[in-house]
């Protein structure tokens, strides 16, 4: 782990980022996300995104059991869910999610009940889709940091205030 | 045959003449060959004898010989000889005889002989006249055994040859002739040896008589030993049983013979040792039995000498002691050499254990040093890796973690942390003791530092405790040392001080003392540092030299300001412009448990604890003050402590600190005029010299600021009891005297009212909603401590995705910006009517109430005044009490229209029309972005 030099984490960083960006799994917003990371909140972006991810995986279960009721599919539920889901999604620039989301709401809307189940489906794929990837890239981050902090430990020890 | 023989024995005899000598010499000393007198005698006759330190009492020698076994024996064996001799004589003349009695004899045979032949020659004078020799023959064989040493005397028989014709007249005649001739000799023999006879009968009656013999032989002997000892350093003596000397030998006299003889060793010297060679020789004679002591003695009379002294008992015949010999040989030289060598065998030795002492001290030193220099290494070594444990477990503490886990990281963050802080106290300690440590002269504000170190100790107090700082006025704004070290020092004492507080307080006192060594001398009971007393010297110094050694004391960064009217005067015309000296005190008190008067030695000391119960009670290491005191010494201060047990303790540290003057006024001037513009607080920490962070329970963090604990703590009130504590210790004192004192009470007092300072972030909206509640005025106050005005603006968020309202207050902070949060529009209208906002930002799409109803309740309000529209549409409003008590705030609220900006997501459903029409004033589109905010912002808030 050590040998991993910070630089090289921070390459596979932006490689990884820059094939989301490709694929439009992520958009410009995710950026946005990540210039509010500075020092008062180092893991600003991790924290968000665990956070969506969390929400999201509350509001997926909801949607699938929502639409596994056949009789009672309560669309209008669904909508607000799925807005739920499209703003969050778009607040970390989820692109894809976001898209799929519009599609889903667009059929849900018509009470397109194979449709909305094909929407969740697509939803699900490109939610784990986006949870691998970004969870590939938190580790990374997490490494480039430990390395970054293992060279540099003056920091660290100035902040621990001498007890003895 | 038989007389030769004899003849020989006397002079074997005669080789050995031991009877002269001691009967006790040993068998060296009979080997010395004493020869007959009669061939030394020419060989003494050449040595000059010195015979007057022989002092004799002839009478007392002869009762010696007299009465006593050895002199009685001496005189037998001398007898002895002599008879011996005399014997011999008489043997020798015997025999003489007996050969003289023999040659008559003989020359009578031939006389007899002749006188036949003659007859014979007669008888057979017609007849037969043939010789008989038979008779002949045998004579020849006696005349052989005549002795030979005789020979020339003795006459051998010739034959005498006639040349007449045989029976011839003339023959005849000339027969007689030549026996006439024969006669004659004969007789002439004869009379040679009466002559011999005589004489030897003369040289019999001449020898000398037995007296005068043994008086020669003794004679002789006194000669030897004469010749002996003349030069030898001693002294041999006789003393009778009252020990009374009867004999003396003395080479080199000081006394006469009458003032030896018949008096006792007392009687004659005075002076140490004369006692004890007394006593000693009594001693022997009671004791019969000889013995040999050394003695020193120091008299009038020769002075200091050291005296081997043998003395031998001398009985009488029936066994009584009668007296002492008594020899003294001088060995002063000797003693003294030997006295010499022992003390140089003494000194050696203790040479010899210093050396091994010295080099045990050097290596134990060397393994020291060794020691600590690998301990530091070590202790670097260890510290890399380790403070990279201690960062990677705090990022996984940021990471998702249930209860336990963090739990378990929390313990191995804290280990981890004291670990690292121990290992740095001793990297520290070993950079100080090797002189490694560097130390930074930086500005700095002394009341931050204080506010600084207090803040932090306040964040991790665990206990009931009041923190406090008082600074007095008249400390600098700005000094010039090394912040790092000092706040260590600050830390450190404070930590220190709060782990062994239970209850009470704990604080700092900073103020200016005027004059190091004045410290000194009252201050406590600490030996005087190095530095003062050197910077003292230094200063008695530029007295006398003048200026270059003043200048150089300055530059060195000691204190020179003090002493002497005329240097001061001198160096403030000089050195205006230059920085100068403050040396300021620092007391760090606390009402803990004390230390006690025993363990104050070891206080400083490295991983000294007060004691063993100390270290298990309350942990740590015992490095933290050995550091202090290094640093405190290493930046030419001292750290010296007072206490009282169970009643609290108080460290002191007084350091200098460089001024910069020109720097120091202009801050003062501009802090003087913030000072007057305004008490809004925000500037207040820096010349405030008042801190105050009383003890804080849940719930009553910030209301406790307010109420009234602050007079209880007013700096006279613990001036006082910290005076208590350090009896010897001045009050604190400025150089401009009682004036400024009293000022800086007043002053600190009227500060101490103000509101202390204390923001921790992450707190703030919280406590914002907290003190909406309990009182809208304080709340505007409180809201923007930090910055500019734009952040006393209130900006409400209502949104109810959690990831928006991340993103959102992340931004607004990023901007500047706080914000209060609410999660639906029924909640907004409830926030609306509780405080009044300067910015709502609303998300259409909620759900309870959308963003389109919320907004649509606050325009109605702020149109009519009254809420019922909102109590209408379901919202439960708050009691209308404070409607009474706000009136006038909601007239003024009411002609305000608040800026409420729509977060859509552009979706069919929220178009920009319907926002409009609701009343919205504006709309950002989502995802938000920061420049979109931000424009936002700047739109509706300026």
């Amino acid at each position: 782990m050590l040998g991993l030099s910070v630089e090289q984490l921070r390459a596979d960083m932006n490689r990884l980022l820059a094939i989301l960006f490709h694929q439009g799994v992520l958009d410009e917003q995710f950026l946005q996300l990540q210039q509010l990371q500075d020092e008062s909140s180092p893991n600003f972006v991790s924290e968000v995104v665990t956070i969506y991810f969390h929400e999201s995986e509350k509001l997926l279960r909801n949607l699938r059991a929502l639409l596994v009721d056949k009789e009672l599919s309560d669309y209008k539920k669904m909508g607000i869910h799925l807005n739920q889901l499209m703003g969050s999604s778009s607040s970390i620039g989820a692109q894809r999610l976001r898209n799929v989301c519009a599609a889903f709401r667009a059929a849900s809307e018509l009470n397109n009940r194979p449709g909305c189940l094909r929407a969740l489906e697509l939803l699900e794929y490109e939610y784990c889709y986006l949870k691998n990837k970004l969870h590939e890239f938190f580790q990374i981050e997490q490494q480039r940091m430990l390395a970054a902090a293992v060279r540099y430990p003056a920091p660290q020890q100035h902040r621990n205030n001498p007890q003895g | 045959m038989g007389c030769e023989m004899e003849s020989d024995q006397p002079e074997d005899l005669d080789v050995v003449l031991t009877s002269m000598w001691p009967e006790d010499m040993n068998e060296a000393g009979r080997q010395f060959n004493v020869e007959r007198p009669g061939a030394d005698q020419d060989m003494l006759e050449e040595v000059t004898i010195n015979k007057e330190p022989n002092i004799v009492d002839f009478q007392r020698l002869m009762e010696l010989t007299n009465y006593s076994d050895k002199g009685n024996w001496q005189l037998a064996k001398l007898v002895k000889n002599w008879e011996f001799k005399q014997a011999n004589v008489v043997r020798l003349l015997r025999e003489e005889l007996d050969q003289l009695s023999k040659q008559q004899q003989e020359v009578e045979l031939k006389k007899l002989e002749i006188l036949e032949e003659h007859r014979f020659e007669k008888d057979g004078y017609g007849g037969d006249k043939r010789p008989i020799s038979i008779l002949d023959e045998n004579l020849r064989y006696l005349y052989q055994d005549a002795p030979k040493r005789r020979k020339d005397i003795i006459a051998q028989g010739e034959i005498v040859a006639i040349d007449a014709e045989y029976d011839s007249a003339v023959y005849w005649k000339q027969r007689a002739m030549h026996l006439e001739k024969l006669l004659e000799a004969s007789l002439q023999r004869e009379q040679v040896l009466v002559e011999k006879l005589q004489e030897s009968i003369e040289s019999l009656e001449r020898q000398s008589t037995p007296v005068e013999e043994l008086s020669q032989v003794l004679k002789r002997a006194d000669n030897f030993l004469h010749f002996v000892l003349q030069n030898a350093p001693v002294v041999i003596g006789h003393q009778d049983k009252d020990m009374r000397y009867r004999f003396i030998f003395n080479h080199f006299p000081t006394l006469g013979e009458q003032d030896i003889i018949g008096k006792t060793d007392v009687e004659i010297f005075t002076g140490a040792g004369v006692k004890e060679s007394q006593d000693f020789k009594t001693e022997v004679l009671e004791r019969g039995l000889p013995a040999k002591r050394e003695i020193t003695f120091e008299t009038e009379l020769f002075g200091s000498k050291t005296f081997l002294i043998y003395v031998e008992p001398v009985f009488s015949k029936a066994g009584e002691t009668i007296g002492v010999n008594y020899m003294g040989m001088e060995v002063t030289d000797q003693v003294r050499k030997r006295e010499k060598m022992a003390k140089l065998r003494e000194e050696i030795a203790v040479q010899k254990a210093k050396e091994t002492e010295l080099n045990k001290t050097i290596h134990i030193t060397e393994e020291t040093m060794r020691a600590k220099q690998m301990l530091a290494t070590m202790s670097h070594e260890i510290r890399s890796p380790l403070s990279g444990v201690v960062s990677m477990t705090e990022i996984l503490a940021t990471t998702n973690l249930d209860k336990e886990q963090r739990q378990l990281l929390k313990v191995m963050l804290s280990s981890g942390d004291l670990v690292l802080q121990l290992i740095n106290d001793i990297l520290d300690l070993s950079k100080v003791e090797s002189g490694v440590m560097k130390l930074e002269a930086a500005k700095f504000r002394p009341r931050e530092v204080v506010k600084h170190v207090l803040q932090t100790a306040a964040a991790s107090l665990q206990k009931l405790l009041t923190l406090e700082g008082h600074v007095a006025e008249d400390v600098p704004i700005e000094v010039i040392g090394d912040v790092l070290r000092i706040r260590q020092i600050l830390t450190n004492l404070i930590s220190n001080a709060i782990k062994f507080t239970h209850e009470g307080k704990v604080g700092i006192n900073l103020y200016v003392v005027p004059e190091t060594s004045d410290v000194n001398k009252e201050g406590s009971e600490k030996k005087s540092r190095d530095q003062p007393t050197l910077s003292a010297n230094t200063n008695g110094n530029g007295h006398g030299d003048n200026s270059p050694s003043c200048e150089e004391s300055e530059l060195n960064n000691t204190s020179c300001d003090q002493n002497g009217d005329q240097m001061d005067q001198d160096k403030e015309s000089r050195t205006k412009a230059e920085e100068r000296v403050v040396w300021i005190r620092c007391d760090v008190y606390d009402t803990g448990i004390g230390i006690p008067e025993h363990a104050m030695s070891t206080l400083f000391k490295k991983y000294m604890q007060v004691g063993a119960d100390t270290a298990r009670k309350y942990g740590g290491t015992g490095l933290g003050l050995a550091i202090c005191k290094q640093l405190v010494e290493l930046m030419g201060g001292y750290l010296t402590v007072s206490s009282v047990e169970q009643h609290g303790s108080t460290f002191t540290f007084v350091l200098p600190y460089k001024v910069s003057s020109a720097s120091d006024s202009d801050d003062t001037d501009e802090l003087s005029d913030t000072d007057h513009l305004g008490d809004d607080g925000y500037d207040d920490d820096l010349n405030s010299g008042v801190f105050l962070f009383p003890p804080r329970t849940l719930g009553t963090l910030f209301s406790s600021q307010i109420n009234g604990r602050i007079p209880k703590l007013l700096p006279n009130s613990y001036g006082n009891h910290c005076n208590g504590l350090l009896e010897e210790s001045p009050l604190p004192c400025s150089s401009k005297g009682d004036v400024s004192e009293e000022g800086s009470d007043s002053s600190g007092g009227a500060m101490a009212t103000a509101s202390p300072v204390l923001d921790i972030d992450n707190l703030r909206p919280v406590a914002q909603q907290e003190q909406e509640t309990a009182s809208e005025c304080s709340s505007t106050n409180r809201t923007g401590v930090e910055k500019s005005e734009t952040k006393q603006h209130k900006i409400l968020l209502v949104e109810d995705n959690k990831i928006n309202i991340m993103v959102a207050k992340s931004m607004t902070k990023q901007l500047g910006y706080a914000i209060d949060v609410v999660s639906n529009g029924a909640e907004a209208v409830k926030a609306v009517q509780r405080s009044s906002y300067h910015l709502i930002l609303m998300d259409v799409c909620m759900p309870v109430m959308d963003g389109l109803q919320a907004t649509r309740l606050i325009r109605s309000y702020e149109e009519t005044g009254s809420w019922d529209e909102a109590v209408k549409a379901g919202v439960e409003m708050e009691a209308m009490s404070n409607q009474s008590c706000s009136t006038s705030q909601v007239e003024e609220t009411r002609k305000k229209r608040v800026p409420i900006v729509a977060m859509t997501a552009n979706t069919v459903s929220e178009s920009a029309d319907e926002c409009y029409a609701n009343g919205m004033d504006s709309f950002v589109s989502k995802p938000i972005t920061l420049q979109s905010l931000k424009q936002c912002l700047q739109r509706y808030l300026v």
